[in-house]
């Protein structure tokens, strides 16, 4: 027997690769949310700030990573491509005209921050920061519309859920681009970031009760998932995070309140992924076993994963330390 | 309304014509800025920082706009080509999934120490994201060829019916990774790009050494300009050659491998043997034009020429012609005169290397101002020639997405509407030349602000001082 036949043969030490895989690209999804969610919540709070040096100072803190971050994004189409390949095509298909959403506002909130640096006019700056505050918005609002239809197994691009969860990723996303701009700057500045993260706090637990109220109403099949002890255990997780959000928010403990807004962004991917199982496209009648790639470039893809995955962490560890702080005067984008 | 195959396929086209040239840039640009870091670091010369601080800021322009045009592309296959990712996915998803996990997160993260932490970290991690940056942008490129090689050129799979499907699953990885065509694409197309971006160096740098020495007009920062037409003759000297010979064994693969192909290049319809290369082809009408066919394109030709380049020196060999093909065939036109076009410019670029090196060799660099206007109008010709050069390798499969498996129209997806796919089609057309124009106009004011003063030793001796990168009103 050949290593490939091998290989071929059954799971890497029989592990479920198929469950492994679905809850890795929840894990991949849920790093995207945490990671580019904090540079959409910056360009979000970009628009509360008149001041030119502080809307330098929100660019600056976002600079070195975002494009880091948004690869996160590019390794869940991959990996859901390598492992789903069906899902991957009925998904995006079906949902046509929201992924060209998705990939527009991307466009625009990649591209503004870097136009922003290129002049420095008034007109110019004024309609690169438009730009870049209609880019924050609108992206996590269509992932939102997005993961909420994936969810229902929705087949129409506007449904109350999807808009409900859109609005709550939004808030998230300000939650999490607080408590990470907390943590890069200094002063005023750094005061009415928390009063703007204790908002966005309040307004993101309304819209998750309004989500799961939503999804009662909407999708019958669902309200069992509702009540099961992962789910429930996830939604009070939620309310503890805030919880500790909140307090760490008070008291300054910049770190603590960032890791709290992360643990948020993860609890609703948790959420999402809990009520999907075993499901993984429920218009499309897929399920986690029946949409998995064959065991030959199932393992190859395993084994690439848990070799690249922890070098990866390795590079952010490094971009992370390289620019931990708060952002010093004069550093631009 | 388009039909949506057709809307599809234009789209897929468009958004791909307009991606390539930001990669094409920072592969390119890769190496010169590995060099120039180096050299900044050991030699602490001011115009080595000068040369990787203002290529720097391209670069990271180059990024931002090939990362956003990009990611349309990888859920493109999802959103209009689903039939095909459903039935190629478990082949082809893989390599995309790499490409992201391993080269895409080694450039994104190391970019942002190479652009921004000039101050923050040392020498040697400085270095390291440099080369980091440099071979996540190459990697890149090996798992997307080895995605399209195996398109070309499909080996190590089976086709299974699952689901009333017809699957490709992979049985063999190392002849589907390994597949014959990766090799020659690979070398060809990276070739391509810094030959592309040493086009673009030269070309920048002939036009301020023209205005300065041959016009007369006061140019600040003179000697960088120079310094930059120097190394971009000299990389242009290096790849242009070997262009054009790894070119030739890769039609010569082409022929081997996708006949179909190579006849379309060639517009030879009825097999034959003894067919002449055109090297200069005119057409003899308007219809010889939009149908070139080998028999009647008046042009000045190497008899045999075709033959001998398809079997590698026989120039009685046998091509076999189109209408050996069952199908529709591809549009000949298109990929003969794109070839043409591309086979032209490599040569013209061996010119202009010979040329440049001779002139340079007598001492006469900077003042032969027939030279400098060559270089500047060909300064966006590699990019060009890259264009053409995918041209040949997409449409001249055509019909076929994965060729001899399955055809491009039975690859888009089965529930798209015409609506769906003219609406996106128009929208990118707008957003995709928006964003060329921008890109262009940005890339032009870095070129006018010129490269940043700098006095050699204020990076290292003042790390308090902030330099930013990627500003150009700093």
């Amino acid at each position: 027997m050949t290593d490939v036949d091998a290989l071929a043969a059954e799971p890497l030490f029989g592990l479920p690769l198929a469950d492994l895989w679905f809850g890795l690209l929840f894990f991949i999804l849920g790093t995207f949310l945490f990671l580019d969610g904090f540079d959409f919540g910056a360009g979000a709070l970009f628009a509360t700030r008149e001041d030119a040096e502080e809307r330098e100072q929100l660019l600056a803190a976002i600079g070195p990573f975002w494009d880091g971050n948004e690869v996160w994004l590019v390794v869940f189409g991959g990996a859901m491509f390598a492992a789903f390949p069906s899902v991957y095509a009925n998904l995006f298909s079906r949902h046509y005209l929201l992924m060209f959403a998705i990939l527009g506002a991307l466009i625009v909130r990649g591209l503004s921050p870097e136009m922003y640096e290129q002049r420095h006019d008034e007109t110019w700056q004024t309609w690169w920061g438009r730009a870049f505050v209609v880019g924050s918005l609108t992206a996590p609002f269509f992932l939102g519309m997005f993961t909420a239809n994936w969810l229902l197994g929705a087949t129409t691009i506007v449904t109350l859920p999807g808009i409900i969860v859109g609005l709550a990723l939004v808030a998230l996303t300000v939650v999490d681009g607080a408590a990470f701009l907390r943590l890069k700057t200094r002063g005023d500045l750094r005061d009415d970031l928390r009063t703007d993260g204790y908002r966005a706090l309040a307004a993101y637990l309304v819209l998750v009760v309004a989500t799961i109220g939503s999804v009662y109403v909407a999708a019958p099949d669902l309200r069992a998932g509702l009540f099961s002890a992962p789910v429930v255990a996830l939604v009070v997780a939620t309310l503890t995070l805030a919880g500790v959000y909140a307090m760490a928010t008070r008291e300054d403990r910049y770190y603590l309140a960032f890791g709290a807004a992360a643990g948020l962004v993860f609890a609703l991917v948790g959420i999402v992924a809990g009520l999907m199982y075993p499901a993984i496209d429920r218009a499309g009648g897929l399920t986690v076993e029946s949409a998995i790639v064959s065991t030959l470039p199932l393992n190859l893809m395993s084994i690439g994963a848990a070799i690249l995955l922890p070098l990866v962490f390795g590079y952010f560890a490094v971009l992370y330390s390289t620019f931990s702080g708060p952002i010093e005067a004069g550093e631009s984008y | 309304m388009i039909d949506p195959v057709l809307a599809s396929r234009l789209q897929f086209a468009l958004t791909t014509i307009v991606h390539i040239i930001f990669p094409v840039m920072s592969m390119g640009l890769a190496p010169f800025l590995v060099y120039f870091t180096w050299k900044d670091i050991r030699t602490g010369e001011p115009i080595y920082e000068q040369l990787r601080r203002f290529w720097t800021k391209i670069f990271a322009v180059s990024f931002v706009v090939g990362t956003v045009t990009g990611i349309v592309l990888e859920f493109e296959f999802g959103t209009n080509f689903a039939a095909f990712s459903t039935t190629a996915g478990e082949l082809f998803g893989g390599p995309l999934a790499l490409e992201g996990m391993m080269a895409f997160m080694l450039e994104a993260t190391f970019l942002g120490v190479f652009v921004f932490g000039r101050e923050r970290v040392g020498d040697a991690l400085y270095m390291v994201s440099a080369v980091a940056v440099g071979l996540g942008t190459w990697l890149s490129a090996v798992w997307i060829l080895i995605a399209n090689s195996w398109m070309q050129t499909p080996r190590g799979y089976e086709l299974v019916t699952e689901n009333d499907q017809v699957i490709v699953t992979l049985v063999d990885p190392i002849a589907a990774y390994a597949n014959p065509r990766f090799p020659w694409m690979f070398v060809h197309m990276q070739n391509a790009a810094v030959e592309s971006v040493a086009l673009f160096m030269a070309g920048l740098g002939a036009y301020f050494v023209f205005r300065h020495h041959v016009w007369g007009y006061p140019v600040e920062n003179v000697d960088f300009w120079e310094t930059t037409l120097k190394f971009g003759l000299i990389a242009l000297i290096v790849t242009a050659p070997l262009q054009v010979i790894h070119g030739d064994l890769y039609a010569r693969h082409v022929f081997e491998t996708q006949p179909q192909k190579f006849a379309a290049m060639e517009a030879v319809w009825v097999t034959d043997t003894y067919v002449p290369e055109y090297i200069v082809a005119f057409p003899t009408s308007l219809t010889d034009l939009l149908d070139p066919r080998a028999k009647s394109v008046f042009g000045i030709g190497i008899p045999g020429g075709a033959s001998w380049l398809a079997s590698g020196g026989d120039p009685q060999a046998t091509i076999q012609g189109l209408e050996e093909f069952e199908g529709p065939q591809p549009p000949v036109a298109i990929v003969f005169w794109a070839f043409r076009i591309m086979v032209a410019l490599g040569f013209w670029f061996i010119l202009l290397a010979v040329w440049g090196g001779y002139r340079w060799w007598r001492g006469e660099l900077l003042e032969d101002d027939l030279l400098h206007r060559a270089l500047m109008l060909s300064a966006p010709l590699g990019i060009v020639a890259v264009e053409l050069g995918w041209i040949v390798t997409e449409v001249g499969r055509q019909p076929w997405v994965i060729q001899d498996v399955m055809r491009t129209s039975d690859g888009v997806s089965p529930g798209l509407t015409g609506a769906e796919a003219t609406l996106t089609l128009a929208g990118f057309a707008v957003v995709y030349l928006g964003l060329l124009t921008l890109y262009a106009y940005v890339v032009a004011r870095i070129v006018r602000a010129g490269p940043p003063d700098v006095d050699g030793s204020a990076a290292r001796d003042a790390p308090e001082t902030p330099a930013s990168e990627v500003s150009v009103d700093d």
